[in-house]
């Protein structure tokens, strides 16, 4: 069978080095072996610099904001994307984004809002703005971008304005932090309960190992949204927010950590018979050994990716409750808030823009995607 | 030149003296110059370079070779069964088919057929059939083992529906199978390895090829039964007069059963002729140190087995010249580093590819 | 066969005991009883209450008793077809879910159907054509599927098919028919309404399934069986088809287990941005509305439901592998 390894062209990597003149081969270590590896991904390496940026927003979304999210100002509600502008009038120019104007529709009395052209505002890197403490720690009033000449709501709204008048694109930013940060969590407690429960069926076996796999099977067999609706809807609707931040993440673990106990488990019995485990154990090896220096490692780039693949679903999960009324609530800004306001078809044909928050989650959860694909393909290259 | 064999004491493992092949006519299979390259991203995996031997009706020809030497895919490359990345370079693949009943006489060149081509499908399985190396796993789980031979007598015969079963219990009562009318419903997971080879010897023989190719059949199953297939093999040899390619490592197996053996080494010839000659008069020092590997019964005891020195190299890092001067005893600096010799056979001899008999290179290592 | 069908029949009441003690937990979770917050609203809303109805009410769901007790008459009543009455909308439970119930196992077994119908195929192309042109524009478009909540699908659709073609394309029925009573007229005028839902709820799991059949089949067409099927002289189209296929969707059945869970979640939120009849936006309002014991019934239903489409993946499975089809035998 193809017994060419698909580590082969490691061997030609300069981390690979014989010592002392001796031929003592250097054995790299499983982590660097599968850094190689997936480096030949290309498409999980531009996912992994896509995951990153999203990281750096939510990290620091005062800075990328241009706005404060939640000044509202009802007049200048639905203003269309004014987006950076690098032509005008034909003519190439530095960045810039043009102002809008407003009129009211006489019979509707709706504001209709048109691109004013005369207008423009150029577009200014590290720009001063509105104040803030950098990471929660310096303070600070630069922004990543800011425009010359604008101040208050004349500021151009980069990707429009929603009901309430507030810039779309800094309550993303916002958004990035809640949303990315309820997958992290919720991923995390997961981990934390899946890999206990699925060592523990893994390694013990036996009745331990039946209870636990019935009870996996029987969270899998629920329908997913309707309980965690139900468990969403059974908070008080007093609670503020950080106490519905942190329920909501519990709820989301609740019925997460099944797939991951799985695999767990699985990794943990394969493991089990795999040769390399048997003869360390024959040579003597005592258990914790075996399992610390010869299991875990072997595993936990396994966990790694099954974990990368585990938070998009968390965040697409927090996205629907949120997005239905359960999940998150306003003030608190989610991906899932923002798209609440685009919940019915008329709020989608007024303002189409107010779908946006909608690419984010499709981008953030495909760069999510496939770089957890593409570090499973790492860690496990015999499993495709 | 030639140095004094050091006998290999193969006492146990030689082939019965009474057993000679004539080889007369033109050969049912002749491999020439065969190429089986593997193209990867690492680089090229030259899992055949450069194979020729034939086979004659009736006769078997017995290939041996340490694990990964290319044997399998010479086989794979003659039934065009070799997969992509894989693909056959260069080579032909003669077959010439006796006129047999409503078959004309024919002879093609299997290695220009289309891979997927209906000519090809006729010759698989209906002239050359395969006992693959995996017997465990050749049957389809979902399906029982009558239906699937069924379908491959359906394939290449004229026959109902009911008569195919019919030669199907057939040929399952004659590999030896017990009470085959209740086995053909049976699964393979239901079979012992042993049945399970049976069942796969049967399913190769249904269709009555004329050639026969056994990929290690009994590397998979226990000694004893082994022992069991192998002489079922034989016997069906003797019945029928089969031709066989038999594909071993086990030198003892092509002892007992091959008339003409075959040797390679890092998908190369070193070294072919009739079994007696290689077993009693081996010239290529690759074939010398395989048989010295093997163990004895008139060997002292507990005397440790010389094994062949040093190990198969990468496949991506093929040696240049000879591939197997690196572990060779006699290799001559100079020479067997630097050109790769040809299988050239000297005038009334069989052909070996050393310089230590001939001073022939190979012309070209494209 | 039968003893293992038997064997999972054997199963079903248990997994119906515990879910429906979830489903009572639900019913539970909210603060105060139900009754209570019933009481609160109506008062809040001005008008009187009814103290002989709430005594009742009361009466019927044994609210002073331990919650074990609750648990019983609750379920009780379950068993002989009294789904209870829905205090938000006055109506009998089971009034309110009856024709909602057919639309969403239509809609959901559609959706199934549509899944499998797309999926396979894309999976055996897939796995036949490994890293050509075509494998490569179905494995991206898997990843946009896997990442697009369905419901911004159902409303960029939705505006699609406005904005260019003025076509408002919610709800499962036109509105003559919406309250009609069922006719062919109206079933033909559900068939020309159900496309659009069955594709935005099938579009993710379609994209995981053939994710699933294309690892499975490039795993099964390097197995010996396959290359023994070739060496027989079997046309490669036929091989494929006929033995590492059936062995690489054999699993797809069983993931029905989870797939039909998934549609049924799935579809409560399409339903409410499509505005379809279905359980979904029912559920929805129940929830919001704290209308928990219609909530209740309605989760304890699909649990049902859930129950019901493993046992059916169990028996299909068993139908198409041997293997597992003779282990009780
Ligand atoms: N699919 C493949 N891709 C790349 N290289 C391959 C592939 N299949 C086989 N090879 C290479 O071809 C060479 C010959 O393989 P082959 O299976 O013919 O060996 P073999 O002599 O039959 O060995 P064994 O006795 O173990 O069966 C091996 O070195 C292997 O690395
Ligand atoms: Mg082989």
């Amino acid at each position: 069978m193809p017994e060419v390894a698909a580590n082969v062209p490691d061997l030609d990597a300069p981390d690979v080095v014989t010592k002392g003149g001796a031929s003592a081969v250097y054995v790299a270590p499983a982590w660097k072996l599968t850094w190689w590896r997936f480096r030949k991904h290309k498409l999980a390496l531009v996912s992994l610099w896509v995951v990153v940026l999203i990281t750096a927003i939510a990290a620091m979304p005062e800075f990328f904001a241009t706005q404060d999210p939640n000044t509202t100002s009802a007049r200048h509600a639905f203003i269309p994307p004014q987006t950076i502008q690098f032509v005008h009038e034909g003519r190439p120019a530095m960045p810039f984004a043009y102002g809008v104007v407003g009129q009211r529709d006489p019979r509707t009395l709706r504001m209709e809002w048109a691109i004013d052209t005369e207008v423009r505002y150029p577009v200014r890197l590290f720009a001063r703005g509105f104040e803030y403490r950098l990471l929660g720690l310096i303070p600070t009033d630069r922004h990543l971008i800011g425009f010359a000449g604008a101040s208050g709501t004349d500021i151009p709204n980069l990707l429009g304005t929603d009901r309430l008048g507030r810039d779309q694109w800094s309550r993303l930013t916002y958004g990035t932090r809640i949303s990315l940060s309820i997958g992290l969590v919720a991923v995390a407690l997961s981990t934390v309960l899946g890999i206990l429960l699925g060592g523990i069926s893994g390694y013990f076996g036996g009745l331990v190992d039946n209870v636990i796999q019935r009870l996996i099977e029987l969270l899998q067999a629920l329908p997913p949204i309707p309980v965690w609706l139900a468990l969403s809807a059974a908070l008080p609707r007093t609670w503020p927010v950080t106490w519905v931040y942190f329920a909501i993440t519990v709820i989301l673990a609740l019925l997460g950590w099944t797939r991951l106990a799985r695999e767990v488990r699985g990794r943990f019995l394969s493991l089990r018979e795999e040769d390399f485990v048997l003869a360390a154990r024959l040579v003597g090896a005592s258990r914790a050994r075996v399992i610390f220096s010869h299991m875990v490692p072997s595993f936990t780039s396994h966990i790694i990716a099954a974990t990368t693949l585990a938070i998009p679903l968390m965040i697409l999960n927090e996205t629907f409750l949120s997005f239905l009324g359960l999940g998150m609530r306003p003030p608190a800004i989610s991906w899932g808030v923002m798209l609440q306001e685009s919940q019915n078809l008329q709020s989608v044909v007024n303002a189409p823009w107010l779908m946006i928050p909608g690419l984010f989650v499709i981008v953030t959860v495909l760069a999510l995607n496939i770089l957890g694909d593409g570090l499973r393909d790492a860690a496990d290259p015999y499993s495709s | 030149m030639q140095q004094t064999p050091t006998a290999p004491d193969a006492g146990a493992t030689a082939p019965d003296p009474a057993r000679r092949f004539e080889r007369v006519g033109e050969p049912i299979l002749s491999i020439r110059g065969l190429k089986t390259h593997f193209t990867m991203d690492e680089g090229v995996v030259r899992a055949v370079d450069g194979v020729s031997f034939d086979l004659h009706a009736g006769e078997v020809v017995g290939v041996v070779g340490e694990s990964g030497c290319g044997k399998s895919i010479t086989m794979k490359s003659v039934l065009r069964l070799v997969q992509k990345p894989g693909r056959i370079v260069a080579g032909e693949i003669i077959y010439r088919r006796p006129a047999s009943g409503k078959h004309k006489a024919l002879e093609v060149d299997l290695a220009k057929l289309p891979e997927a081509g209906r000519r090809i499908r006729q010759i698989r399985g209906g002239d050359i059939a395969l006992i693959p190396q995996e017997p465990m796993a050749s049957f389809s789980p979902l399906h029982s083992i009558g239906s699937q031979i069924v379908e491959a007598i359906l394939l290449h015969q004229d026959v109902s529906k009911r008569e195919a079963k019919e030669i199907a219990i057939e040929k399952l009562r004659e590999v030896g199978m017990p009470s085959p009318e209740q086995r053909f419903d049976a699964y393979s997971w239901q079979l012992s390895g042993g049945l399970r080879q049976r069942a796969i010897i049967a399913m190769a023989l249904s269709c009555n090829p004329a050639i026969l190719v056994a990929d290690e059949p009994t590397t998979a199953i226990d000694v004893t039964t082994q022992a069991q297939v192998l002489e079922l093999l034989k016997q069906l040899q003797r019945e029928h007069g089969s031709s066989i390619v038999f594909i071993t490592h086990d030198l003892g197996v092509i002892a007992q059963l091959a008339d003409h053996v075959v040797v390679m080494y890092l998908g190369r010839v070193m070294e072919q002729g009739p079994v007696h000659d290689i077993f009693h008069r081996p010239r290529h020092p690759y074939t010398r140190a395989l048989l010295q590997s093997v163990p004895s019964l008139h060997a002292e005891p507990r005397i440790q087995l010389p094994t062949v020195a040093g190990s198969i190299p990468h496949p991506l890092q093929r040696p240049t010249g000879c591939p197997f001067h690196p572990r060779c005893p006699d290799a001559m600096p100079g020479r067997c580093d630097v050109a790769m010799p040809a299988l050239y056979a000297a005038p009334g001899g069989s052909p070996v590819a050393c310089f230590l008999h001939h001073d022939h290179e190979e012309a070209d290592d494209g | 066969m039968h003893w293992f069908i038997l064997k999972r029949l054997l199963v079903v009441p248990f997994m119906l005991f515990i879910f429906s003690i979830i489903s009572f937990v639900l019913i539970q979770a909210p603060p105060g009883d139900f009754l209570t917050s019933y009481i609160a609203e109506l008062t809040q809303g001005g008008s009187s209450v009814d103290q002989a109805q709430i005594d009742a009410l009361r009466q019927t769901y044994g609210l002073d008793r331990p919650m074990v007790e609750q648990y019983f008459t609750w379920i009780g009543r379950m068993l002989q077809g009294d789904l209870g009455v829905s205090l938000e909308w006055n109506r009998a439970n089971s009034e309110l879910i009856g024709e909602r119930l057919l639309l969403t196992l239509l809609l959901t077994t559609f959706s199934l159907l549509f899944t499998w119908a797309v999926a396979i195929p894309i999976g055996i192309i897939s796995a036949t054509r490994k890293y050509s042109l075509v494998d490569y524009v179905f494995t991206v478009l898997n990843y946009i599927g896997l990442a697009t909540p369905n419901f911004l699908l159902a409303l960029v659709l939705m505006w699609i098919a406005f904005d260019r073609f003025g076509l408002s394309v919610t709800g499962l029925f036109s509105p003559e028919f919406a309250q009609a009573p069922w006719s062919w007229a109206r079933v033909a005028d559900l068939m020309s309404h159900i496309w659009l839902p069955m594709i935005v709820l099938g579009v993710a799991g379609t994209a995981q399934i053939a994710r699933v059949v294309r690892a499975n089949l490039l795993d099964e067409l390097g197995k010996p069986y396959s290359e023994m099927a070739r060496a027989k002289g079997l046309p490669e189209w036929k091989l494929v088809l006929k033995y590492p296929t059936r062995v690489a969707i054999a699993p797809v059945v069983s993931t029905l287990g989870w797939y039909f869970p998934q549609l049924l979640s799935g579809g409560v939120v399409v339903s409410v941005v499509m505005s379809l009849p279905t359980i979904g936006p029912l559920l929805l309002r129940a929830l919001v509305g704290q209308d928990m014991y219609l909530a209740g019934v309605i989760i304890l239903l699909f649990s049902v439901l859930t129950v019901i489409g493993t046992l059916v993946s169990d028996i299909l499975l068993a139908v198409l592998d041997p293997r597992i089809r003779m282990d009780g035998a």
